[in-house]
């Protein structure tokens, strides 16, 4: 069915832009992979769990349930559980293509004038010791537990890491009768103040979740970092050590945490294998646009934590740009500007807050120091520290090198969770990976299109 | 940091060739310095399959030095095989009509004759060797000497045998030359490294150093997709491809060509390789062509519908208007040694360049003729231009 823009991701930009694009008469159709809309921070419970007060999960639930009646009301054509895998430039404009069913083997195509990528990020987790035993998850894998399925993974948690998400899955695992035995963060306190300004639009939400905190009487461990994970069969506790101002371990501050949870996070990374694929400039990380949210494609805007991870309130407000931004230009008029003026205040304020976020919250300087050789960094092809540091060693330099001579990212997940990890312990900094397909497509639903095409 | 090195030879490109160019050079005796703009394996050897092929070559040069590669390659696998994954797992090509069957008999019969092992297999005797070919082909031959290597962990491992100095990261701005017009090293970005002798063993890049040299070397890019499955059992035996392939291989044309070739690896993903097109360095993701290879695996092996495509790249196969490597000497710059243009055979024909570069380095008569491969065989007005 042909549409004006196909927006792919229903989180809180993908949702921004579909109301503003189809209050303005624009056809949208919204696409996301999982069952209800939302994203990761509106994440809602499937309804047969009939959560009685879902809110209480949340934050910001009324930004929620305007966006929610708002997609009720209007007439945006919403695809839930479509696996988007690739974007195509085509002679008529760009076909969306995903994967349907609950083998992601049906292929469905969106055909449309112009593609919002509001693809949203993914969580980092670096390696320790003991990192891949049963017990030890995400920090976003326990939110969405929490949010999605109405469960907790388990009875005494550690949150450990560094970054924002920190507080709230702590708060959220505490409201939720797991009982936090410690939320260890390894940025310094004394770090804050320094972006006290900057961070002022924030306190009261960190305020927020400190007191929760407070009132579940989960300790709070700053500069500090949990140097391994312990247990046979399953994860039975974490030792937890003070950093000194250099990332190392202070001799002698190893404390054992007894635990049979540890949700572990280590910040965001955009998704921004669609727009790679597209061949969007990207800037470092994160897919580069205009004040319009354009990318340098024409046709294809970005939106939300894929043009950099700043959080919710970033994310609805350059939604909202984008999806007006399509209007004007989908009727062949350049926008003005002054239209969506307190949106565009709302992104200038929370990408210094997101920039200063970013200079608190890094992963300690010197966390491969503590990753044995025997420490498994890509879990999908079994790859050790050890193996990547004889990659080095027979002349890889980075981590593409590695990548080839380990096998490390070349497994299902493609290097999402190993290639920060990768990129450390061969000293260079995270790039951009390619990654052609978003998801793994079936051959057969490659060969099917190629007869479309009506090659031989 | 600016430093001043000295050794006997230069190789320039630390990918497949290079590396071979390395150990061959250092076995012959000499120092060796290798040094790359990038780290190992990084441009075209990073992007290839591994092919050790004879099966594709028609009687010619490109055949005797394919020959002469497998036989040393055999030889590396002894010490390395395990660490670069060799396997000698033979190719099979196949005919789907009785007329692509005859044209492929033909080949194999004159390939037989240059030295090349090739059995005629029957239409019944295919699923003998690869039980889930597809049903209804015609037929095909089966080439017991085709084999296969992982290509960077070779590159990187020949390049550790080698006992060769290792210099990445660092580019060649000029290739230095005596006033008499004798090489006598390179110039870097970090410093010069004196050698009478210098090898451009540069891959796509090296008509780029030639002209560092201040020769013509015509090397053009060829750009290859292959796809990449899931991890699966073994259950493609050896490398399988459709006789078409053959004439793809040796075509002209800029266009997109296609024909699968199929092969599991010893880490489990298959590989379906081998489109090629002529697009300049180009490396965007070109859907039609992923989709014409993925149609044509599963028309060979109708089981990997079913399968998932993890990941496609695209590389780009240096290659010269003869389709054939420039080997050896340059006579207008001497000290200057080509090895470099092999299009997507380089793999392969790795060890027989290193060697015959080793004996052209040393004096010695090299095992073939290098005729066919002399670098300055392209007068200046039939360079192609790149797009």
């Amino acid at each position: 069915m042909p549409t004006d823009l196909a927006v792919i991701g229903a989180g809180p930009a993908g949702l921004a832009a579909s109301l503003a694009a189809c209050a303005r008469g624009v056809r949208v159709t919204l696409i996301d992979a999982a069952p209800e809309p939302g994203g990761q921070f509106h994440r809602q419970p499937a309804a047969g769990l009939r959560a009685a007060r879902p809110e209480a999960l949340h934050h910001r639930w009324r930004t929620w349930t305007r966006l929610r009646d708002g997609l009720a009301a209007g007439s945006v054509r919403l695809l839930t559980e479509h696996h988007v895998w690739g974007v195509e430039r085509t002679s008529g404009g760009l076909t969306v293509h995903a994967l349907l069913g609950p083998d992601q083997e049906e292929p469905a195509e969106v055909h449309a004038r112009a593609v919002l990528l509001a693809t949203g990020g993914h969580e980092t987790v670096l390696p320790f010791p003991g990192w891949t035993l049963p017990g030890v998850v995400t920090a976003g894998g326990a939110q969405a537990m929490l949010k999605g399925g109405l469960v907790t993974p388990g009875r005494t948690a550690v949150v450990a890491g560094t970054g924002p998400l920190l507080l709230p899955v702590a708060a959220g695992l505490a409201a939720a009768g797991v009982t936090v035995a410690a939320l260890v963060e390894s940025a310094g306190p004394e770090r804050l103040p320094r972006h006290a300004v900057t961070l002022a639009g924030k306190f009261p939400e960190a305020a927020g979740y400190a007191a929760r905190l407070l009132r579940h009487r989960v300790p709070f461990l700053a500069r500090r970092t949990v140097v391994r994970a312990h247990g046979d069969e399953r994860l039975t506790g974490v030792t937890v050590a003070a950093l000194d101002a250099h990332g190392g371990v202070r001799p002698g501050t190893e404390r054992l945490l007894p635990c049979d949870t540890l949700a572990v996070g280590h910040g965001m990374l955009p998704h921004t294998d669609l727009a790679e694929a597209l061949g969007c400039r990207l800037d470092g990380l994160t897919v580069a646009v205009d004040e319009e949210q354009r990318t340098d494609v024409p046709g294809v805007w970005a939106a939300g934590e894929a043009t950099g991870v700043g959080g919710a309130a970033l994310a609805l407000a350059e939604g909202h740009i984008a999806g007006r931004s399509v209007v004007a230009r989908l009727r062949g008029t350049a926008p003005d500007p002054r239209q969506w003026a307190p949106a565009a205040r709302v992104r200038a304020r929370a990408r210094r807050h997101a920039a200063a976020l970013g200079s608190v919250y890094a992963p300690p300087a010197r966390w491969t120091d503590r990753v044995t050789d025997d420490t498994v960094v890509c879990r999908c092809e079994e790859v050790t520290a050890g193996a990547v540091r004889e990659a080095l060693a027979l002349g890889a330099g980075d981590a593409r090198t590695v990548k080839l001579l380990t096998r490390a990212g070349m497994g299902w997940c493609q290097g999402r969770m190993c290639q920060p990890a990768v990129a450390g312990l061969a000293g260079c900094e995270p790039t951009p990976s390619r990654r052609p397909f978003a998801r793994p497509v079936p051959l057969g639903v490659l060969a099917g299109q190629h007869s479309e095409e009506g090659h031989s | 940091m600016s430093e001043s090195l000295t050794c006997d030879v230069v190789v320039v490109g630390a990918g497949m060739t290079g590396a071979a160019c390395a150990l061959y050079a250092a076995r012959a005796g000499l120092s060796v310095t290798v040094v790359d703009r990038g780290p190992v394996a990084g441009g075209t050897t990073g992007a290839g399959e591994g092919n050790l092929l004879v099966s594709d070559k028609a009687p010619g040069p490109e055949l005797q030095l394919a020959l002469l590669s497998l036989g040393l390659w055999a030889e590396t696998a002894k010490e390395l095989g395990a660490a670069v994954e060799y396997e000698a797992k033979g190719g099979l090509v196949v005919a789907r009509t009785p007329e692509a069957l005859d044209s492929l008999r033909a080949f194999a019969a004159a390939q037989r004759a240059a030295g090349v092992t090739a059995d005629p297999v029957t239409a019944d005797g295919l699923h003998d060797l690869e039980p889930r070919l597809a049903p209804g082909l015609a037929g095909g031959v089966h080439y017991p000497q085709d084999a296969q290597v992982m290509p960077a962990l070779a590159a990187a491992h020949l390049l550790r045998a080698s006992g060769a100095r290792l210099l990445t990261g660092r580019e060649v701005t000029r290739v230095l030359r005596a006033p008499g017009g004798a090489v006598r090293g390179v110039r870097t970005d970090r410093g010069d490294v004196q050698a009478p002798a210098v090898v451009n063993a540069a891959g796509t890049w090296g008509g780029e150093l030639a002209a560092r040299a201040g020769v013509l070397l015509p090397v053009l890019p060829r750009r290859g997709f292959v796809l990449v499955t899931e991890p699966l059992p073994p259950r493609i035996r050896h490398k399988v491809y459709a006789a078409d392939y053959v004439a793809d291989v040796a075509s002209d044309s800029a266009a997109l060509q296609t024909s699968p070739v199929v092969e599991g690896t010893a880490a489990g993903p298959v590989l379906i390789g081998a489109s090629r097109e002529r697009v300049g360095f180009d490396r965007s993701l070109s859907l039609p062509a992923v989709r014409a290879l993925a149609a044509g695996a599963t028309a060979l092996f109708p089981f990997l519908s079913g399968v998932r495509a993890l990941r496609t790249y695209a590389g780009f196969r240096p290659y010269l208007p003869d389709h054939l490597p420039a080997i050896g000497p340059d006579p207008r710059a001497p000290g200057l040694y080509h090895a470099c243009g092999h299009e997507g055979a380089g793999i392969g024909l790795a060890t027989g360049t290193g060697l015959l570069i080793a004996q052209s380095l040393t004096g010695r008569t090299p095992a073939l003729d290098l005729t066919p491969f002399r670098p300055d065989r392209f007068p200046r007005t039939t360079k192609e231009t790149a797009r």
